[in-house]
């Protein structure tokens, strides 16, 4: 239940009829005993994530980046801090791609580091290469995350900026990179489909762009070359000795003099990196690029209450309950929240808040989804659209309820209201997944399949089917049943060597690193930097104009 | 029609022209509005703007900048007294202060000049003459021959009857020039000749005149003042010992360590000189001092003097208003019994000029420009303001700044206090050096004479010390700090204001930003590596050190201010960002850190890379090269003057010269590219 507010929100603009009263969160009683193991499960989760990001962010070996730097060339964040704007933030995505995902072989972000930060004042996505991790070649997860980097781009209109540093695709993996229609090529379609929406496609040849790679400069808008340091060519010259006998130095057969001064592959001329990324930001500048909001803004505000207070409120034990209006007070502008139906179905907390200014549209979860709360998700859904309210999903999910009442209620109608609502639904939408995610309840709360412009997860999150205990459950008892019909014993071992694994299996496989490795959300935040997080993402979201939604047919 | 005037005094002064410019024509204007006088400002094209034609209640261009046809353009003059009905010309110092010739034409045209009958200036200003005057009228002169054969043996003749060390001078010379010290006869002939080079250039005059040499001299003036009623006082003395290129830098007033009864005789000498020649007006009688305090008369300067405010902090006057008011006729306002001395003054000389490149004049813009505040015992003579520019036609004296204090050690106090807060960024000045100066534990002493920085160079120029690892903390925060305040600024012009892409948070995710910050030392690169923290403060590393860093910036009175704490020690500076530079100014001092230039950037716009550039505004008088031309580093180029200066631009570097910049007789603005060299092997590059 909720105290009244201690914490008094700060007088503002048009604050008369009581409108500066904050209506949300309480006072945690930060002394309790559940509250500190909270803090210290939520604390320890967040270190473990603070340090593999860490480790993350070095990229490849430490030989690999002293040779890469002995060239004169920087590594690629270090492209990237000195690409965006001085001082700004950078949004990166899909940071844990390829985590543990091939063995004992490392592929620090996926080979690739992508994010979303502001050049000469435009939200530009940024794709940069890392040839510190086996020479920047395409391992499968890479080419996944280039893609996704791309189709956020085009969901929301972002110019893209290529900092190519690559040998192209990862030969032995070639299977899982070529032929499908999400695989490398695809690269090159969606430069091509996007330069055709007037998302400007800017590449930077700052290492070698070979074969397929050579397509991503040449595809672009315009390109700029390093000199020395950058060369495209289809075919590298070891190729062209094998085909032709011809002897050629990389640099002659397609650095930066040869493509500026003769073929006209290339824009511009770079000396070095910091060049070119300063022509890029020039490039940037000529775009005559503005960001023109759908949606009304006011004066940011922070939140009354501080974001750490999120690790004792909601801890890492899912089996524990908390009210997730004290997640949405510790996320909203002044902690302000205008509650939707707050008396009915009130296991679906869906209310319009404002996060940076930005109006958003909340849907929570307080527990399993009723009939009542998936039609009320479903009505909430559609004044989001008809106003051009952005939605936040805060996914902590079980399900939907079972059993034979909720059947015959039409539990299965009312859910797919509620699905449908999200799916048409066509302002941005954004889900952050701070507990369980499971069953059709990742449906109804806009999971990876529901095309969220930004899914992110914390460290506490689980996302599976169903929890595994259920399903070793479920499992443990087909069998037994079996066995039953057979007519024969069902020992308590025979279910621990069914249930088990299982359990193993789910307990493995919902992780959210393990999720995060597979590119299935883009990225595992600090839950304190959710407020941060979602800023930048609606930002970079309103980019897109939005579209008008059309909802299909609703099973009444 | 025209009222006349008589050539006698005896009549009001209620306008006066002040044939002027600066610091000395704003000096005089503000007794002038004291007063009651109306003011009349002449300028040239160049002062347009000029702080003294804005101050003036009039103001009327007397011709192009250079002096020849403006402030020493005395037909033109005369026309602006005449036509804005000036019944009195105030000349301040140099330009027409000491001309003979200028004062006769103003007694033609019944205009009041203001200072002594032309005659006392032509007796004094001929050094010969006004020695044999001052010694008929009692008052010590120093051993020397001022005779009219020139002939090199005669001058030899005397130099060795004197008594060598001697110096050999120009008989019509001034402020060093055409002066030379002998101090062995082998040298006699060389510099007598180099010498006369001199004087005939400057003065066209190669008469010269013999002198006893006194070593490590002081150099000690007695403020005079005649009336036209033959009455004549003594102002006390001032200590104008410690000079750079033979000019003035530091006074003070009384001379340090000169008892009340050599005061007494320095004065009643002084008034016995000004008596002599019937003085009227202010004046200065200046006397070289011995280590025995044995005075000698040196020359009498007709004029008000640059350093005239210490006499009148101490003797609670103002000399322009006495000049003013004799030149009306009346008597001197106070007996000698009636003027005391009370306390003790400075002023510094505020100049652009470099002293670590020997005191080389400078001019340009003055971006940066803010002093202390000025109160009863503080006085800023100045005659620009920020923005305004240090013309190279002109002195390019910037300021005098004086202080009074009840003693000498307090006023030394002040002094060093103030002058760290005169604070100015755009060109060098000789700030820094006046802190050392004053600051120098002989000068404390009162230890003063004409040798004291050549005897104390090595701690008045210290060699750089490397930056305290502080200050370029302090530096980084300034610029980082300045980046977001542009940040903002763009930030709030957008339609999309709070998105928190348009913060300077440096917020990554999951880990903390480190942004890699080189600054440059004086000639060393210092990398740092500074961490954005969550909470606003800045984790900046330098070597193997850590300091904690957070501030803010704050505007006051149209100044940025820094507020710094590194590791809890909190500091405020004022900060002022131009171009690649930063400057941090404190009651620690100043500090200048610079930002590297991008290589991108450094070989496109800079042109010393690959050639020379010139070091200050001014003349190319001569091109000693041309095109194609293969030079050695350190061959002459180019012979520019500049600030009454020659310069010689010589080669930084080996190589062939492919392109010149500037004809002879052209003229070149500071840092402008002068010659270009073929680039040496493009392929090799940097």
């Amino acid at each position: 239940s909720l105290r009244p507010c201690a914490r008094a929100a700060a007088p503002r603009l048009r604050a008369y009829h009581g409108d500066s009263v904050a209506t949300l969160g309480s006072q945690p009683d930060s002394g309790s005993a559940i509250y500190q193991e909270n803090y210290e499960q939520m604390q320890a989760l967040v270190n473990q994530l603070h340090e593999r990001a860490q480790h993350i962010r070095l990229g490849g070996g430490e030989r690999a980046r002293t040779l890469h730097l002995s060239r004169g060339k920087l590594l690629p964040r270090q492209r990237v801090d000195n690409l965006i704007d001085p001082g700004s933030p950078f949004l990166e995505l899909c940071q844990f791609a390829g985590y543990q995902l091939y063995g004992k072989e490392e592929v620090p972000a996926g080979g690739i580091v992508a994010g979303i930060g502001r050049v000469s004042g435009v939200e530009c996505m940024i794709v940069a290469n890392d040839a510190t991790v086996k020479g920047g070649t395409y391992y499968p997860v890479t080419v996944k995350k280039h893609l996704r980097a791309q189709e956020v781009a085009m969901q929301n209109q972002l110019t893209c900026i290529y900092l190519v540093d690559s040998g192209g695709a990862n030969l032995p993996w070639q299977a899982d990179i070529f032929p499908d229609r999400d695989h490398f090529g695809r690269i090159f379609y969606n430069q091509a489909i996007m330069s055709s929406q007037n998302i400007a496609q800017i590449a930077v040849v700052m290492g070698s762009c070979t074969a397929g790679g050579a397509y991503v400069p040449a595809m672009a808008d315009e390109n700029i070359i390093v000199r020395r340091q950058g060369t495209i060519f289809l075919g590298g010259p070891p190729l062209v000795k094998a085909a032709t006998g011809e002897e050629v130095s990389a640099e002659d057969l397609g650095g930066a003099d040869l493509h500026c001064r003769q073929s006209g592959v290339s824009d511009y001329y770079a000396l070095d990196d910091l060049h070119a990324l300063h022509l890029t930001r020039k490039v940037v500048r000529s775009l005559n690029y503005q960001k023109t909001l759908d949606v009304t803004i006011e004066p940011s505000e922070d939140p009354l209450f501080p974001a750490d207070e999120l690790y004792g409120i909601v801890g890492t034990n899912l089996k524990r309950n908390f009210d997730v209006r004290e997640v949405i007070a510790r996320i909203v502008d002044g902690s302000r929240f205008n509650e939707f139906k707050a008396l009915y179905g009130d296991t679906l907390v869906t209310g319009f808040a404002r996060i940076f200014g930005y109006p958003i549209g909340i849907i929570g979860n307080n527990g399993v989804l009723f009939s009542e709360s998936a039609k009320k998700g479903a009505h909430f859904i559609q004044l989001c659209c008809q106003r051009n309210i952005p939605l936040l999903f805060l996914q902590n999910i079980t399900g939907f309820m079972v059993g034979k009442d909720y059947e015959a209620g039409g539990i299965a109608k009312d859910g797919a209201k509620m699905v449908a609502a999200v799916a048409c639904a066509n302002v941005p939408k954004i889900t952050v997944i701070i507990g369980g995610s499971y069953g059709a309840g990742n449906y109804g709360m806009c999971g990876r399949a529901y095309s969220p412009r930004f899914l992110y997860l914390w460290p506490n999150a689980r996302i599976s089917v169903m929890g595994g205990e259920q399903a070793a459950n479920v499992l443990a008892t087909v069998a037994k049943d079996q066995k039953a019909r057979e007519g024969k014993q069902f020992s308590s071992a025979d279910e621990a060597a069914i249930k088990e694994p299982i359990i193993k299996k789910f307990e493995e496989e919902g992780n959210p690193y393990y999720s995060s490795a597979r590119l299935w959300d883009d990225g595992i935040i600090d839950p304190a930097d959710t407020r941060m997080v979602l800023g930048l993402s609606i930002s970079a979201a309103l980019n897109a104009p939005i579209q008008k939604t059309e909802f299909g047919t609703f099973r009444m | 029609g025209t009222r006349r005037y008589s050539a006698t005094t005896g009549r009001s002064i209620t306008k006066v022209l002040i044939a002027n410019r600066g610091e000395i024509a704003c000096r005089v204007m503000r007794t002038a509005k004291n007063m009651g006088v109306q003011s009349v400002a002449v300028y040239s094209d160049a002062d347009r703007n000029a702080m003294h034609v804005h101050m003036a209640d009039e103001a009327y261009c007397i011709g192009p900048a250079p002096s020849q046809q403006s402030y020493l353009a005395m037909e033109n003059i005369i026309h602006v007294a005449k036509i804005s009905a000036a019944q009195a010309i105030h000349p301040g110092y140099g330009f027409l202060s000491e001309n003979t010739e200028f004062a006769e034409l103003c007694k033609q045209e019944g205009i009041i000049f203001i200072g002594p009958p032309s005659s006392a200036i032509r007796d004094m200003g001929i050094k010969s003459t006004s020695k044999s005057i001052m010694a008929a009228a009692g008052v010590p002169v120093i051993e020397g021959y001022h005779g009219e054969d020139q002939s090199d043996q005669c001058l030899k003749e005397h130099a060795g009857r004197i008594g060598y060390p001697v110096m050999v001078k120009a008989v019509r010379g001034g402020g060093g020039k055409g002066m030379r010290i002998v101090r062995s006869e082998s040298e006699f002939q060389e510099q007598l000749e180099s010498a006369r080079r001199e004087a005939t250039k400057s003065f066209n005059d190669d008469a010269m005149l013999i002198e006893k040499f006194v070593d490590t001299p002081r150099h000690v003036e007695v403020q005079v003042f005649g009336d036209h009623h033959g009455n004549a006082v003594y102002l006390f003395e001032r200590d104008c010992s410690v000079q750079r290129r033979h000019q003035k830098i530091i006074e003070e007033a009384p001379g340090p360590g000169i008892e009340p009864e050599v005061r007494r005789k320095l004065g009643e000498a002084a008034v016995r000189a000004a008596k002599a020649v019937n003085y009227v007006g202010a004046g200065t009688v200046e006397f070289i001092m011995d280590s025995k305090h044995n005075f000698y008369f040196m020359e009498m300067n007709t004029r008000l003097q640059v350093e005239h405010p210490v006499t009148e902090m101490i003797t609670g006057t103002d000399l322009v208003e006495w000049q003013l008011r004799v030149a009306a006729g009346e008597k001197i306002p106070l007996r000698q019994e009636e003027i005391t001395l009370r306390g003790h003054a400075f002023e510094a000389r505020i100049y652009a000029e470099d002293p670590s490149n020997n005191f080389m004049p400078g001019a340009g813009p003055l971006v940066h420009l803010s002093t202390p505040p000025a109160d009863l015992s503080t006085r800023i003579e100045t005659g620009v303001r920020q923005g305004d520019e240090v013309s190279v036609h002109y002195d390019p004296m910037i300021a005098k700044l004086v202080v009074w204090a009840a003693d000498r050690q307090a006023a030394l106090t002040r002094l060093r206090y103030c002058l760290r807060q005169y604070n100015i960024v755009g060109l060098h000045t000789n700030i820094d050096f006046l802190l050392s100066l004053s600051g120098h534990p002989e000068f404390e002493a009162g230890n003063v004479h004409t040798d004291f920085i050549s005897q104390h160079h090595g701690a008045l120029f210290p060699t750089r010390k490397a930056t305290a690892k502080e200050f370029l903390c302090q530096a980084a925060l300034g610029l980082i700090l300045q980046e977001k305040a542009m940040t903002e600024a763009f930030r709030l012009q957008t339609q999309d204001p709070w998105s928190p892409f348009a913060s300077s948070s440096g917020r990554r995710l999951n880990v903390c930003y480190t942004r890699h910050v080189t600054l440059k030392d004086g000639k060393t690169n210092v990398a740092m590596a500074v961490t954005y923290n969550h909470d606003g403060s800045y984790s900046m590393q330098i070597d193997d050190k850590t300091f904690r860093v957070l501030g803010d910036l704050q505007s006051e009175g149209g100044c940025t201010y820094l507020n710094c704490c590194v590791d809890g020690a909190a500091k405020k500076a004022k900060l002022i960002i131009l171009e690649n530079t930063i400057h941090l100014f404190s009651t620690e001092g100043s500090v200048q850190i610079d930002i590297p230039t991008p290589k991108y950037l450094a070989s496109r716009s800079e042109g010393t890379q690959g050639g020379t550039t010139a070091p200050m505004t001014g003349t190319i008088e001569k091109v000693l090269v041309k095109a194609g031309d293969r030079v050695r580093a350190g061959d002459s180029l180019m012979v520019m003057i500049a600030m009454k200066m020659e310069h010689t631009i010589k080669a930084p570097k080996d190589g062939r010269i492919k392109k010149i910049f500037y004809r002879e007789g052209s003229q070149a603005n500071r840092h402008a590219p002068l010659i270009e060299f073929e680039e040496e092997n493009p392929e090799k590059g940097d």
